[in-house]
């Protein structure tokens, strides 16, 4: 799929609602991302940011409402936008007792890659993984298993990149990293969503940014938060620290 | 097809490179029925009459009790670590997940199948070394997998998974059990084709429904 040919807007959210039992998580939500941008999500915990993360992924099903991701539905063409997303979140999802080199082939074969062995050795280099991959990732510090998802949500060269609080239990290293890989996915014209509680970092990658707060948006600034300045204080007032 | 086929495979040789690794599965199961074996050998007489009663059914039970901790362990190595989100944001059908997570099952319990017999044909003095014996072992263990696969992944999600997977597993697996324990009978006693084929064709029906539903079931509670 080309995203230039494609739709304007990567992700498109109307009415958005979801609940777990009596806890309503989202709450009529409504949100578009334009294709070429980083848009982070602010907001304390219980606001809603993971699970709108995870139904943005297809993890998770809405109770309501209309979502376009790369001009699909999820309901009918998971599979579709699924080949275009990169999943990742604060606790890396790999296997344990298989080596990094072993959790990436399983990800391409389930991706359909079909030269998979140059696909691992050139995201490997990319993350500096060459010397730990073929180490068990339970032998591996959460630092490089950290590098070992990423590589892992990378694989595929995905359009869309998900990431919910993906700087938990980073390096300055790997953190670094990181903003490298999303700043070079937004080259590209790819868009990343992440949600975050880093203020600092997130005010050095997003080109937009969003303020959840009850599972609605409270503030959604199409602005840099660099020329955003009241940022901080808005985000202080939802996320309950402005005493 | 080939494709499907190919990421069942691939999932499949996950779970069998995890547990070379870990041993986590199998040393329990194999274990415990074995346990349970031998606890049914000194709680029963074994005389002929007796064991060609009992033995099908001590052998089932032992069997599908010891597949409950085998099942239950297997998905929650996905769930802890979180890798079953993962595989959710692979661009596969949630029904390849299940039949990749179900066929690992299956080999599991189908090994743990070609331990016990032999063990279970020194303590009860019952012959195992039959084909349809295998066949019947090979259905009963489809029927189970593919009910434990969905209701394994049902009780992750619950705080008391241990209790929650039998409860739910047994009540539904009774049909498969009274199959496989009369086919069983059959084949011990030697009681004729007609009446051995019988079972096992009801088994391979059960099979089959269980193999078109539980898919079905599988991908709606798998999303939160």
């Amino acid at each position: 799929m080309d995203q230039f040919d494609g739709p304007q807007n990567a992700i498109e959210v109307f009415g958005l609602t979801k609940s777990f039992g009596r806890i309503s998580a989202l709450r009529n939500l409504e949100i578009s991302v334009p294709w070429g941008t980083v848009l982070t999500i602010l907001g304390m915990n219980g606001s809603g940011k993971s699970t709108l993360i995870k139904i943005l992924a297809t993890i998770a099903k809405p109770d309501h409402g209309t979502i376009q991701i790369a001009g699909l539905n999820p309901s009918e063409s998971g599979k579709s936008i699924r080949r275009n997303i990169g999943f990742i979140t604060h606790t890396p999802l790999l296997y344990p007792e298989l080596t990094g080199r072993e959790n990436l082939r399983l990800f391409t074969r389930l991706f359909g890659l079909t030269d998979y062995d140059d696909s691992i050795n050139e995201i490997s280099i990319k993350m500096g993984l060459t010397l730990q991959l073929d180490k068990k990732v339970s032998s591996l510090s959460h630092g490089m298993r950290k590098r070992i998802d990423i590589a892992r949500a990378m694989l595929h060269e995905p359009l869309i990149l998900l990431m919910d609080e993906p700087e938990s239990g980073l390096d300055q290293q790997a953190l670094e990293l990181l903003s490298y890989i999303v700043e070079d996915t937004v080259k590209k014209s790819c868009t990343v969503v992440m949600t975050t509680h880093n203020l600092g970092w997130a005010s050095s990658l997003a080109t937009q940014v969003a303020i959840l707060s009850k599972g609605t948006i409270v503030h959604h600034s199409m602005d840099s938060p660099q020329e955003n300045s009241g940022l901080d204080s808005i985000y202080k007032k939802y996320s309950g620290t402005n005493r | 097809m080939i494709d499907f086929c190919k990421i069942i495979g691939s999932i499949v040789w996950k779970d069998i490179l995890l547990e070379s690794r870990t041993k986590d599965i199998l040393l329990s199961v194999i274990l415990f029925a074995s346990l349970v074996l031998l606890i049914f050998n000194f709680a029963v007489e074994p005389t002929t009459q007796i064991m060609a009663m009992v033995a099908p059914g001590i052998m089932w039970i032992s069997i599908t009790f010891a597949g409950v901790l085998g099942l239950t362990r297997s998905l929650a190595l996905e769930k802890e670590s979180g890798n079953l989100h993962a595989l959710m944001t692979s661009p596969i059908g949630r029904e390849a997940i299940f039949f990749g997570k179900m066929l690992g099952n299956f080999l599991f319990m189908f090994f743990t199948v070609v331990i016990v017999f032999p063990i279970f044909t020194v303590l009860f003095n019952v012959s195992t070394f039959s084909i349809n014996l295998y066949l019947i072992a090979i259905l009963t263990i489809m029927g189970t997998s593919c009910v434990g696969t969905l209701f394994a992944t049902m009780a992750i999600n619950t705080r008391s998974r241990e209790i929650m997977l039998p409860l739910l597993f047994f009540p539904l697996i009774v049909p498969i059990i009274i199959a496989a324990v009369e086919a069983t009978s059959s084949v011990i006693t030697n009681s004729g084709a007609g009446s051995q084929y019988q079972w096992i064709y009801l088994l391979g029906v059960m099979d089959l429904i269980l193999l078109v539903i539980c898919p079905l079931g599988f991908s709606i509670i798998i999303e939160e």
